[in-house]
């Protein structure tokens, strides 16, 4: 049989089954009510939920940016200081971090999907249920046992439709949650073990490197400069400082503005002093 | 006749435009009994693509029931087969 007519009959025959059990059609009407108001209560705290899941991910997600950002920095670090090895250390573990990151977008984004999809069906079923909430005071108000049979029979089994609707949707999006809590638990232990944090944390081996590196060439740049100025040993790049006249001159001129801005930059690194 | 697509709401067809949908729901039958993930999924995006392109959505506060429903278009084909099941995967 055809999958959407077996799909309603299944539907319906569940509401049938609860009016079945119900003796007073006016029952009916108050039990479904409150059922109505749990579910919408259920559904409210699925949204909640899944935020509350979407939000822990998208701190995740900037740990996780903030050390890639880190290990980027450290290569060009690395290669200035000439250290290709080192840099390319750097960029390695960053692609460690790529998979990584790709993994917890999609997440994030699947989640904000589920987030979108709740608090639609949770707007949906508000607008369901005020309205059951009146044509139930209507059908009690002109009660006529046989005619109310037939109107509660319809408000119930399409009221009761949407509440196996949303009450399978609250189930898919708990249920997705909870994958990702567990993954979302796993990346919270790397993170908290150093696991994660050894790859661009404040004990990293790449920035022990550097900072030993930074002395080096640092302090040695220094020296020259100041060798230049006392005029101790050869010192070309001092030389160009006449009056330019030329535009090769000046060409001249323009990277030797360059390296005391580079000295500068070194300066000012953080452990470049080490 | 009012159609329901399952966390996205009701709509309502019009009669002429239900040939094409049975069409289309035999090949979504076809793809289940197939057993392969990729045939039904195109199946059932075939489907509510048509659905949502025919009809015409029911208010929010309508309390009609649907005669014809559709299982939400993220479904897998398990979950589309446990719905279908005895053991019913919709909520009571």
């Amino acid at each position: 049989m055809s999958v959407m007519k077996r799909m309603s009959m299944i539907f319906k025959s569940k509401a049938n089954k609860a009016l079945d059990r119900m003796e007073d059609p006016r029952e009916t009407l108050d039990y479904s009510y409150q059922r109505q108001l749990e579910m919408l209560q259920k559904v409210r705290r699925g949204v909640a939920d899944v935020a509350t899941s979407r939000k822990r991910l998208e701190l995740q997600i900037n740990q996780l940016e903030q050390q890639q950002n880190k290990l980027t920095d450290q290569g060009k670090k690395a290669l200035q200081v000439g250290r290709e090895d080192l840099a390319r250390e750097a960029l390695t573990r960053r692609a460690g971090l790529d998979s990584q990151l790709g993994d917890l977008r999609a997440q994030y984004q699947q989640l904000q999907g589920e987030e979108e999809k709740l608090t639609l069906a949770s707007q949906r079923l508000q607008a369901k249920v005020d309205s059951f909430r009146t044509r139930k005071e209507t059908i009690k108000a002109t009660y006529t046992a046989a005619e109310a049979q037939t109107k509660i029979n319809e408000a119930f089994t399409g009221i009761s439709e949407e509440m196996g609707d949303v009450g399978l949707a609250i189930q898919r999006a708990e249920e997705k949650t909870e994958n990702m809590k567990a993954r979302a638990g796993a990346i919270d232990e790397l993170l908290a073990s150093g696991a994660l944090e050894d790859f661009s944390g404040p004990k990293d081996d790449i920035q022990a490197e550097l900072d030993r590196m930074g002395a080096g060439p640092g302090v040695d740049l220094e020296l020259e400069r100041l060798k230049a100025e006392l005029g101790q040993g050869p010192a070309p790049k001092e030389l160009g400082q006449g009056t330019p006249s030329s535009g090769a001159q000046q060409d001249v001129d323009a990277s030797q503005q360059q390296a005391p801005h580079q000295q500068a930059d070194w300066q000012q690194k953080p452990g470049g002093g080490q | 006749m009012i159609v329901r697509i399952m966390g996205e709401g009701q709509l309502e067809v019009a009669p002429d435009d239900l040939a094409s949908l049975n069409t289309l729901d035999e090949e979504l039958e076809a793809a289940i009994e197939s057993g392969d993930e990729a045939t039904f999924r195109t199946a059932l995006h075939g489907l509510l693509d048509n659905v949502r392109k025919v009809g015409k959505a029911l208010p929010e506060d309508s309390l009609e029931p649907s005669e014809l429903i559709l299982p939400p278009a993220d479904a897998a084909m398990d979950e589309v087969r446990k719905m279908l099941g005895d053991e019913g995967l919709i909520p009571d």
